[in-house]
């Protein structure tokens, strides 16, 4: 089989930075790793950071007038410059650090709960989704819902995978407070069309939150481009360690919008009957932050960056390509999704006929191929598609075209098996 | 082969030929999920004075957690409530066991298959999904007709 390749990494180089990619698995099996979609591996790089940061300049950060709080206090706001660069923000000081994507959206959803007007949700406004959304930007706007008695409405989706955007008037009306959606969905793989969903929402002065958390690992990320209000993404999925994520938004909204957590740092003054808050980002980053994570975070961009995200869309690009074509050779396979690459990220999922998920999995595992399984947090998909759940295999910067070779011939042995 | 373990023929043959599948005439029912993967089941129990008369189910999900209510079905059907609470016991217990216990086939007969399942913790809730419903449904229609709970 000869399949026309451009743009692909120089994976064997790139491979030998992430450590855990060396293993082998039962049986002398090498890691065939495509569960990027949940989280990504790390690079040396990106550990080396961590490890530099605690062996070397550990301190808590900000008000300290010792060495190492000053190097700790550098090195975590230096990390916020990165992110700044990284998603093109106009100021570093719209990059508030969070522990996670889900935590960026709840913040987002508890300012608007608690703003004045003309941002604060209440029982005449109403909120726009969609029916892609992970559970992280579902579930914060149904409880933002149902503390204010606001209206939840939603985007269907296409047969093809896609948002259906025909009853985009009916949806997005003069009541519409917020609309918010995914980028790049983590179980279809879908890009959607944010510029004809930002021009509606600007019409009716609503705001737009976007949920990148697949798409900031996977492509450029330019929030002026996409004339969002606010931009999340964690940093895990994006070489990163856990508990770091990213809320990106715009000055004068963070300025106007009420804190949620309270505590230490997020503060200016403090007496016993009330305080006064500090400027964003700190406004909105109470008690300790995660520093060694920042500094990660920060390492990941770095490496990300060197490669440069173009060419790490390439990539991702013509590996998918590749993976849609093989996968829908696959007898009884059908892929939950785009078909094509056109518009579609690098998380693939499909169902083998009648075989489970859960089946699938546990035996591609045998093989040392890691995927997941389930309703990867967007059940609602699930529900929409009639299935309970797929199959996912998802790609990154490090995966080969072998690897697309070895879930093919994983997915054989999968349906001789319980053939 | 480790998989071998999990999947022995007689788990693959209870989940291509499942027993007792379909929802009949019960006393109590039940709805269970495993929120981890989606694995649904709808499970009746229908008594006798003490003696289970039928066990019956609709369900999806994986081939371990097919397989298991096929065997459930099996094991508890005609026994009295208070024998078949035995064999539940027993089965939790091997479930629980980390891959170290090998059960009793006196006792769990076919069940036992699923000894190589306790190996894998991801999946112990698969197999012990449709054993669950099993427990609460059987406790609510115990409740309707408490003379005969002994």
């Amino acid at each position: 089989m000869t399949h026309p390749f451009t743009g692909l990494l120089d994976t064997d180089a790139i491979r030998k930075d992430f450590p855990v990619l060396q293993r082998v698995l039962h049986d002398e099996k090498p890691l065939v790793y495509l569960d990027n979609a949940a989280t990504s591996q790390k690079p040396r790089q990106v550990l080396e950071a961590l490890n530099a940061y605690y062996e070397r300049h550990n301190a808590n950060v900000h008000r300290g007038v010792h060495v190492l709080a000053e190097e700790a206090t550098a090195m975590y706001e230096g990390a916020r410059d990165k992110v700044a660069a990284f998603v093109n923000a106009p100021s570093r000081n719209e990059v508030i650090f969070t522990k996670n994507a889900s935590e960026s959206l709840n913040l987002v959803a508890n300012m608007l709960g608690w703003a004045d007007e003309p941002y604060r949700v209440d029982a005449d406004s109403e909120i726009v989704i969609t029916e892609m959304e992970h559970h992280s930007n579902i579930v914060p706007w149904q409880l933002l819902s149902q503390r204010t008695g606001a209206k939840l409405k939603w985007f269907g989706l296409t047969d093809e995978g896609r948002l259906d955007l025909s009853n985009i008037d009916e949806l997005i009306t003069e009541k519409t407070k917020v609309v918010s959606f995914t980028l790049v969905s983590n179980l279809l793989g879908t890009i959607n069309p944010v510029e004809a969903i930002v021009r509606k929402a600007q019409s009716v002065g609503a705001l737009v939150v976007i949920d990148a958390s697949q798409a900031a690992p996977h492509m450029v990320l330019d929030v002026q481009a996409l004339e969002a209000d606010f931009v999340a993404f964690t940093g895990h999925k994006m070489l990163a360690p856990t508990g770091i994520g990213v809320l990106w938004g715009r000055q004068e909204l963070l300025e106007d919008l009420p804190p949620f957590l309270g505590g230490g740092e997020m503060i200016e003054t403090v007496t016993m009957g009330s305080s006064t808050y500090a400027p964003a980002p700190h406004k909105f980053e109470a008690g300790t932050p995660p520093i060694a994570q920042a500094v990660g975070l920060g390492a990941a961009i770095d490496y990300l960056s060197a490669i440069g995200m173009e060419k790490i869309a390439a990539h991702e690009h013509a590996i998918t390509e590749y993976a849609v074509e093989r996968l829908l050779e696959v007898p009884d396979l059908r892929i939950i999704g785009p078909r094509t690459a056109v518009d579609r990220g690098a998380a693939i999922s499909f169902t083998l006929g009648d075989i489970h998920p859960h089946d699938v999995g546990q035996v591609l595992d045998e093989q040392g191929i890691a995927v997941r399984v389930g309703h990867h947090c967007a059940r609602p998909v699930c529900l929409r598609y009639g299935i309970p759940a797929t199959t996912r295999a998802s790609f990154y910067l490090y995966s080969t075209p072998g690897e697309v070779d070895a879930l093919i011939a994983g997915l054989h042995h999968v349906r001789n098996f319980f053939g | 082969m480790k998989l071998d373990s999990m999947y022995q023929d007689i788990i693959l043959d209870h989940y291509r030929n499942p027993h007792g599948k379909g929802l009949r005439d019960g006393d109590a029912e039940v709805h269970h999920v495993n929120p981890t993967c989606g694995d649904e089941i709808t499970l009746r129990v229908k008594l006798d004075g003490a003696t289970v008369t039928d066990v019956s189910y609709e369900s999806q999900g994986c081939s371990i957690s097919q397989a298991s209510a096929s065997v459930l079905n099996d094991l508890v059907v005609g026994k009295t409530v208070g024998e078949a609470q035995v064999v539940q016991e027993a089965f939790l217990e091997l479930m629980q066991s980390k891959g170290q216990g090998e059960g009793d086939e006196e006792v769990l007969e076919d069940a036992v298959a699923f000894a190589g399942v306790s190996k894998y913790p991801a999946r112990v809730k698969c197999a012990l999904l449709s054993w669950m419903a099993w427990k609460d449904a059987t406790a609510q229609a115990l409740a309707q007709h408490p003379a005969v709970n002994d």
